[in-house]
């Protein structure tokens, strides 16, 4: 089980800030994840997207593990 | 190092004043403020998103890499998050080095990596409706 977290306009598109996945038997990467958890809606979101597992920043290319928590949300705009 | 998130206002001077650093020959500080107009349009405040679990880690790892890089003998970051009315202050970030050269290339190393790094997400308020601020992405060259 992992738990997936949605930010900003991702959270708004996707209409919820959290939730939880079961890995399948094959590993994932972090976009494979996003793509089965977005289904339709995944063409709404904006681009780029970032990613963060277990809290740093990643690439969509990276393997997710049991246990982990993958984030995706738009460009960052603190300061 | 003090990293703090905050929803309530802070007096950049004060908090600066409170830590005394020794060694210290210079202290330099950025404040960012809430713009009022933006895009052409009046905004009349933010709300702040953030990423608990991870912006304070985020704001560390920044801190911890410009002070090894430019030899800063302390650092205090404090962003706010929730609803910010403007003109009112959003972030400071102070730093104290042994010399002006390091204090300020340290601190504005440490305000640019958070601007394309620290997991904040700005809405801007309008008249006319909000909209989220375009962001920046840790390989940004801006």
């Amino acid at each position: 089980m992992i738990t997936v977290r949605f930010f900003a306009a991702v959270r708004e598109i996707m209409g919820r800030d959290s939730l939880q996945f079961h890995l399948p038997a094959t590993s994932l990467t972090a976009s494979e994840i996003l793509s089965a958890v977005a289904g339709e809606r995944l063409n709404d979101l904006p681009k780029p997207l970032l990613v963060a597992i277990n809290y740093q920043h990643a690439e969509p290319t990276q393997t997710i593990c049991d246990g982990d928590e993958v984030a995706f949300f738009p460009p960052v705009s603190g300061g | 190092m003090i990293i703090r998130l905050q929803t309530e206002d802070f007096d950049p001077e004060r908090e600066a004043e409170k830590i005394i650093v020794q060694g210290a020959g210079a202290r330099v500080s950025f404040v960012g403020t809430v713009r009022d107009v933006a895009h052409n349009k009046n905004v009349t405040g933010l709300e702040i998103e953030h990423y608990p679990e991870m912006t304070e880690a985020e704001l560390r790892r920044i801190a911890q890499d410009a002070q090894a890089r430019h030899h800063l003998l302390d650092i205090l970051v404090i962003h706010r998050f929730g609803r910010i009315q403007s003109p009112d202050r959003i972030v400071l970030v102070t730093v104290w080095a042994a010399h002006r050269a390091e204090a300020f290339q340290g601190c504005q190393e440490i305000v640019d990596a958070l601007k394309k790094r620290a997991p904040f997400w700005k809405k801007e308020l309008t008249r006319e409706g909000d909209y989220w601020v375009p962001g920046q992405t840790p390989t940004d060259s801006r």
